[in-house]
């Protein structure tokens, strides 16, 4: 769908609005939508990714916005600046490659980061294993908190035991 | 249950979802369940080559095939049908309008059960998706958990232990579940409170769409009401908040009605009597027309007006009205103004036809 003011660019910002019972959507892209100085309103909980992505690149100065845009997917070759133009990522492996840039990003339009529903039954087997570390190392977290070191200490040579692969790389690792 | 063989027994057959049965049927016209899927190995549709996608829609084909409820459907290919029938597939909720452009390898697949079906290379590469008449929110979720498993032994899908199903656009990721129950409100509407309605489903993260889904307008007091997030709550969740959204507008519409037909018993009668005499008689009308005097006779049926046809054939309307359903029956293009009166023509015979067919049970 293109802009419904410039008619050139992908629209990729959209209202709700409702006037007398009717409901009405307005689409345009993300430049119009900033020269007209359009804002969704904060009390519809409508939220839109161009819209989120815009406001979360604002607060970033120019450079880091810069250096932000242009990370890559090694797999498809998508910039990450070209899922901020179209909202939509180019191969599952984006979400590994933009991880830094998406997680903030997943919080804000769902209020959380982390799947809490069903799962392949075919990733069963290696992917419960993995999921099943990810746990042991957020209770070892959280026995290292509270000082609960000899918990802390069972749990660690429990993960040893299960010997999968490390929990994700830290960003710091990644960047 | 056997499947249509082609586009014209499917054509010919009424989708199930427009039954008017179920529970809440006078109200609720259907449930939907959708779950996006992806390949991991095979980029998003938007970004894939076409014979990768090419690729997708035979893998889904055979993963079909060797599933115990899914075998033995119908895999309609859109570079393979007409601009009309995609377009008839749009009107009867079985593809989307992305889908439905028929501008690159995308499919849509019915099963022999014809609620359940999946489109192939839209914005995910599956999106899976079960439809119910009336609201059956549990049923079309178990139709589409169902089908789900079936496949996953058949196709490596997307997946992270931490974001779940990964899909084109991150809105979806997660469970990649939309819920939706099409809801009808008309008295919420005439009593002018279905703006306070509205807000507060907005307000617990639900969205609100027209009957053809997004970016569609509000017509016939026809309501789309879906989850919003697919992320840090379960499949079980999302549905539960849905269900228990539902049954409070259906609750308020009820007491809404309740209170029109009260206080203003005649007037009502009269609308939705008017609202049939024009269905009934007219020799041109618009199809926004028709959903919109639906509406009325929808309500006069559901107050329980002897007379008025099943909610079965009201609910046909809606869909046998629209532009591309009428040229493929018709079998010619015709104009806005020729179709108006091939309209009013279908609307009258339907209707007369249901006036003529005896009336099972009460009535």
């Amino acid at each position: 769908m293109l802009c419904q003011i410039c008619g050139k660019n992908p629209a990729s910002v959209h209202f709700t609005e409702i006037h007398d019972n009717k409901m009405s959507e307005i689409h345009v892209c993300e430049r119009c939508a900033e020269e007209k100085g359009m804002h969704t309103p904060a009390q519809q909980h409508k939220f839109e990714i161009a819209d989120l992505l815009a406001g979360m690149v604002d607060a970033m100065t120019h450079t880091e916005e810069e250096r932000i845009g242009h990370v890559q997917c090694p797999r498809c070759g998508l910039l990450y600046s070209s899922f901020k133009e179209t909202g939509r990522l180019g191969c599952s492996e984006c979400y590994n490659a933009f991880q830094f840039q998406l997680r903030p990003l997943l919080r804000r339009i769902h209020g959380d980061t982390r799947h809490r529903g069903k799962s392949p039954s075919q990733a069963g087997a290696a992917g419960s294993g993995t999921r099943e570390i990810q746990r042991l190392h957020d209770d070892l977290q959280r026995a290292v908190e509270r000082e609960e070191f000899e918990k802390a200490a069972g749990i660690r040579d429990e993960i040893r035991r299960l010997g999968g692969p490390r929990p994700a790389a830290s960003p710091r690792e990644l960047s | 249950m056997s499947a249509p063989r082609d586009f014209a027994e499917l054509f010919g057959t009424s989708a199930s979802w427009l039954q008017g049965e179920g529970p809440h049927a006078d109200m609720v016209l259907s449930t939907r369940i959708r779950l996006a899927r992806n390949l991991r190995e095979v980029p998003f549709t938007h970004r894939a080559r076409d014979e990768q996608l090419h690729g997708v829609l035979a893998s889904v084909a055979s993963a079909t095939q060797a599933s115990k409820t899914l075998a033995g459907g119908l895999l309609l290919k859109m570079q393979e049908v007409t601009p009309i029938e995609r377009q008839v597939l749009v009107e009867r909720h079985l593809v989307s309008h992305e889908l439905g452009d028929g501008a690159r390898p995308r499919g849509i697949y019915v099963a022999p059960d014809d609620r359940v079906s999946i489109m192939v290379n839209e914005e995910d590469h599956l999106r899976l998706q079960a439809m119910t008449p009336g609201f059956q929110l549990a049923e079309a979720w178990s139709l589409a958990d169902a089908a789900d498993d079936d496949l996953d032994r058949s196709l490596d899908y997307a997946f992270s232990d931490e974001i779940g199903y990964l899909t084109a656009c991150p809105t979806n990721a997660g469970t990649g579940l939309r819920a939706s129950v099409l809801i009808h409100l008309p008295a919420l509407v005439l009593l002018e409170e279905i703006q306070r309605v509205l807000k507060s489903i907005m307000q617990v993260n639900l969205n609100v769409r027209g009957l053809y889904g997004e970016h569609s307008e509000i017509m016939g007091n026809l309501f789309q009401i879906s989850n919003q997030t697919t992320l840090g709550c379960s499949e079980r969740e999302s549905i539960e908040k849905l269900d228990r959204v539902t049954k409070n507008i259906v609750e308020h519409e009820e007491r809404a009605r309740e209170r029109m037909v009260r206080d203003a018993r005649t007037q009502l009668e009269d609308k939705v009597w008017r609202a049939y005499g024009t269905l009934r008689y007219c020799r041109s009308i618009q199809a926004k027309e028709v959903i919109n005097l639906c509406s009325a006779v929808r309500l006069g049926v559901a107050m329980g007006l002897a007379g008025l046809p099943p909610l079965g054939v009201v609910n046909e309307l809606l869909v046998l009205t629209q532009p591309a359903h009428l040229q493929r029956q018709a079998g010619v293009e015709m104009t806005p103004p020729e179709r108006n009166v091939h309209r009013a023509q279908v609307v009258r015979e339907r209707l007369e036809a249901a006036e003529r067919a005896p009336r099972p049970g009460k009535s």
